[in-house]
């Protein structure tokens, strides 16, 4: 799997143009970029929870997808297919298919940490031959910018909204590839848009050809929910690296490895004060807000080292 | 030939799937079901079937699971009673709309609450509007039939439309009763293979399934699926054709029971139809004309049939074992009384709500029934077109 980075991005897009995501969209990115991982001549059935990504890559009677696609519902990606990749099992031991096929899955935090959490746990525990890909916004953007359990800690939402009694969400972010990763599945990996993409592009690559469950969790901006110029994402991206706030890991084998450690981490305000959600952490008199963030993120990454052996 | 032997309902129609060998079985355990995939779990585990049985974490992850492998091209199957597929009830749309014809072993049991594991039918009721073909059995016999006829019925180009065939949870689940089943090999022959047109493992060619439909298309496509249905009545009767050449054995839309020169007849669904047949020979002997309309297709509801049927009655009690809480009756009291209403019937029709959470009907509570049609109709009027059987006082 030597990588590649003028053929990988060379390879015909399979999530083609002219849907409708938004200009700058983090879910449509990753989407593209996850789908450079399978080779070409094989085939794939891309499966989707209902969200921004659904409603606007499959608008009867078009769709933006290359491949086979079936979307369900909200809280069933994961045991959805399941039901595709069993069929096939089936069909290629009666002779039925030739061709060799790949099972990707794409939901949003929503779909994936809240209300298809228990489906995604069915799927990765069952060790289903299938890559599920959570491309995390931070909040239930389809239907306006509601929290979810992965929403950061203060983020202003418009079910957390910032009021007079109120410094937006009070309870941290769920860390949902850990959670996976405890299943014990095969693969689990994090990654975000980083400087040539090679991070998600191998880790893709490795997802969908590890045999057995795997976990993508990409972190992927939304301008309109996180609030910045949609020009700035791979800046956004790159700050929530370099601050430790979105760290890059694997778990192969239930070993985990961090792939990248900033050499002088940055303080976590270089990567709030980009965002309008966070502006009310900059108000005076807000400065402990930061701070405790700060903890939290520092806590994490410790946590993070000690399960890497660093 | 047919072999007889001794099964309960749960045993009968998991040996119906171990004869259809399905693709994929997803499913998850819920009493009165739960023997369903128990049993076809050890004839995977035997190597007596081909199939793929998919342990999942919930029925709606069943159901779920069971649209995801129909839509790849894999001929499913799952089994389920009660709140069970309640929680599927999303899904059930979803499997319709999407045209798969998925068969599901609906072991009907009373929805909460309170919580009670007995039967009703409030379970399937509930789901009529879901698109799906239902099909009632009164014995162990008539669900083993109906299973084999499920998928005929349901992947007829035609049709295209999942298929529920329900019987009465524990009162045939559980129960032990003679039956004659069918040889492996007729069974496979009278199923066919399964051959998609269209789905998503398709070498030739790629799909999308579950599309984002606009205003512009969505009424469209329910009009399409309402054709569908419609179209079942007909596939119904001509798979029975075909399945009474190997069987012996004839169904129809419904079963009528010395109904044809009856003046009281009562409209039921499921086991209490058998206590029902005790009662109309008692009373038969006793000189009262007294008939049975047994409903076995309840999805699409044969309303004209029924009416004509029911044209030379002089009073009809209709039997509902599910409430809809209307304030008005059950809802097979509901459809009835519309099918007689538009076929200008002059039957006096009055509406039973029975067998509650698995309350018990016997002889007596129905020859009741007729006794109270008898003076329905002396009286040429309805008092109360709403009743409870067998209700404590």
């Amino acid at each position: 799997m030597a990588y590649n980075f003028k053929e990988t991005m060379s390879k015909p897009e399979r999530l083609a143009p002219g849907h409708r995501m938004c200009a700058g969209c983090g879910g449509t990115i990753a989407a593209r970029n996850v789908l450079r991982g399978l080779h070409e001549g094989d085939r794939a059935v891309i499966g989707n929870a209902t969200g921004c990504m659904e409603v606007s890559t499959f608008m009867y009677p078009y769709t933006a997808w290359e491949d086979s696609y079936i979307h369900n519902a909200f809280e069933n990606a994961g045991a959805t297919l399941s039901g595709v990749e069993t069929a096939y099992r089936v069909l290629k031991k009666k002779g039925k298919i030739s061709d060799n096929y790949k099972f990707i899955t794409f939901g949003g935090d929503g779909g994936t940490y809240d209300i298809g959490f228990q489906s995604l746990s069915g799927a990765m525990e069952r060790d289903h031959d299938m890559v599920y890909v959570c491309y995390d916004n931070g909040a239930y953007m389809n239907t306006g910018i509601q929290r979810s359990s992965a929403t950061p800690m203060y983020a202003n939402t418009t079910t957390t909204p910032v009021g007079s009694k109120s410094n937006g969400k009070p309870q941290n972010r769920k860390d949902l590839a850990s959670i996976i990763a405890e299943h014990d599945v095969p693969y689990v990996a994090q990654t975000t848009f980083w400087k040539n993409f090679k991070d998600l592009h191998v880790k893709a690559e490795k997802a969908i050809y590890t045999e057995g469950a795997a976990f993508l969790n990409i972190m992927a901006p939304c301008p309109r929910g996180w609030q910045y110029p949609t020009a700035d994402i791979m800046e956004i991206c790159r700050l929530g690296v370099e601050t430790n706030y979105w760290p890059l890991f694997q778990v192969e084998e239930g070993k985990w490895t961090l792939d990248y450690e900033p050499k002088k981490k940055l303080p976590i305000e270089d990567f709030l004060v980009k965002q309008g959600r966070f502006k009310h952490l900059f108000k005076k008199g807000n400065e402990y807000l930061i701070e405790e963030f700060q903890k939290e993120v520092d806590r994490r990454w410790e946590n993070l080292c000690y399960r890497c052996s660093r | 030939m047919g072999k007889r032997d001794r099964l309960s309902g749960n045993e009968a129609v998991a040996i119906a799937m171990r004869q259809i060998d399905p693709d994929v079985m997803p499913a998850f355990p819920i009493t009165p079901s739960t023997e369903i995939p128990q049993y076809f779990s050890s004839f995977v585990a035997n190597g007596q079937v081909g199939t793929e049985f998919i342990p999942v974490e919930s029925e709606h992850s069943a159901m779920s699971a069971a649209i995801g492998a129909e839509a790849a091209g894999a001929r499913t199957l799952t089994a389920t009673s009660s709140c069970g597929m309640a929680l599927m009830w999303e899904e059930l749309y979803v499997a319709a709309s999407n045209r798969l014809p998925i068969a599901l072993a609906l072991v009907n049991r009373a929805l909460s609450g309170p919580i009670n594991i007995n039967c009703d039918h409030s379970d399937s009721m509930g789901a009529r509007d879901a698109g799906w073909i239902q099909i009632y059995a009164e014995n162990n016999q008539e669900v083993y039939d109906n299973f084999i006829q499920a998928f005929p019925i349901a992947e007829h180009a035609d049709v295209r439309l999942p298929i529920m065939v329900c019987q009465d949870g524990f009162i045939t689940s559980h129960a032990v009763e003679n039956i004659e089943l069918l040889e492996d090999a007729e069974v496979k022959a009278f199923v066919g293979e399964y051959e998609p047109e269209h789905y998503l493992l398709n070498d030739k060619e790629r799909m999308a399934v579950g599309p984002y439909s606009v205003t512009d298309y969505y009424m469209e496509a329910k009009k399409q699926h309402a054709q569908a249905m419609a179209n079942a009545k007909q596939v119904v009767l001509d798979v029975a054709k075909r399945f009474a050449k190997i069987s012996g054995r004839e169904y129809g839309l419904f079963e009528t029971y010395r109904l044809e020169d009856a003046d009281y007849a009562i409209v039921i669904i499921g086991s209490a139809a058998g206590t029902a047949k005790d009662a109309v020979d008692d009373l038969r002997e006793k000189g009262v004309k007294a008939g049975i309309l047994k409903i076995r297709l309840f999805r699409p509801f044969p309303a004209e049939e029924i009416a004509q049927a029911l044209a030379h009655v002089k009073a009809v009690a209709v039997m509902d074992r599910a409430e809809s809480l209307s304030s008005q009756g059950g809802p097979l009291g509901a459809e009835v009384m519309a099918a007689l209403y538009c076929a200008r019937s002059q039957a006096l029709a009055v509406n039973y709500i029975y067998g509650l959470g698995g309350r018990d009907v016997r002889v007596e509570h129905i020859e009741d029934v007729y006794a109270q049609l008898e003076k329905i109709a002396a009286a040429g009027e309805v008092q109360d077109a709403y009743r409870y059987l067998g209700l404590r006082e």
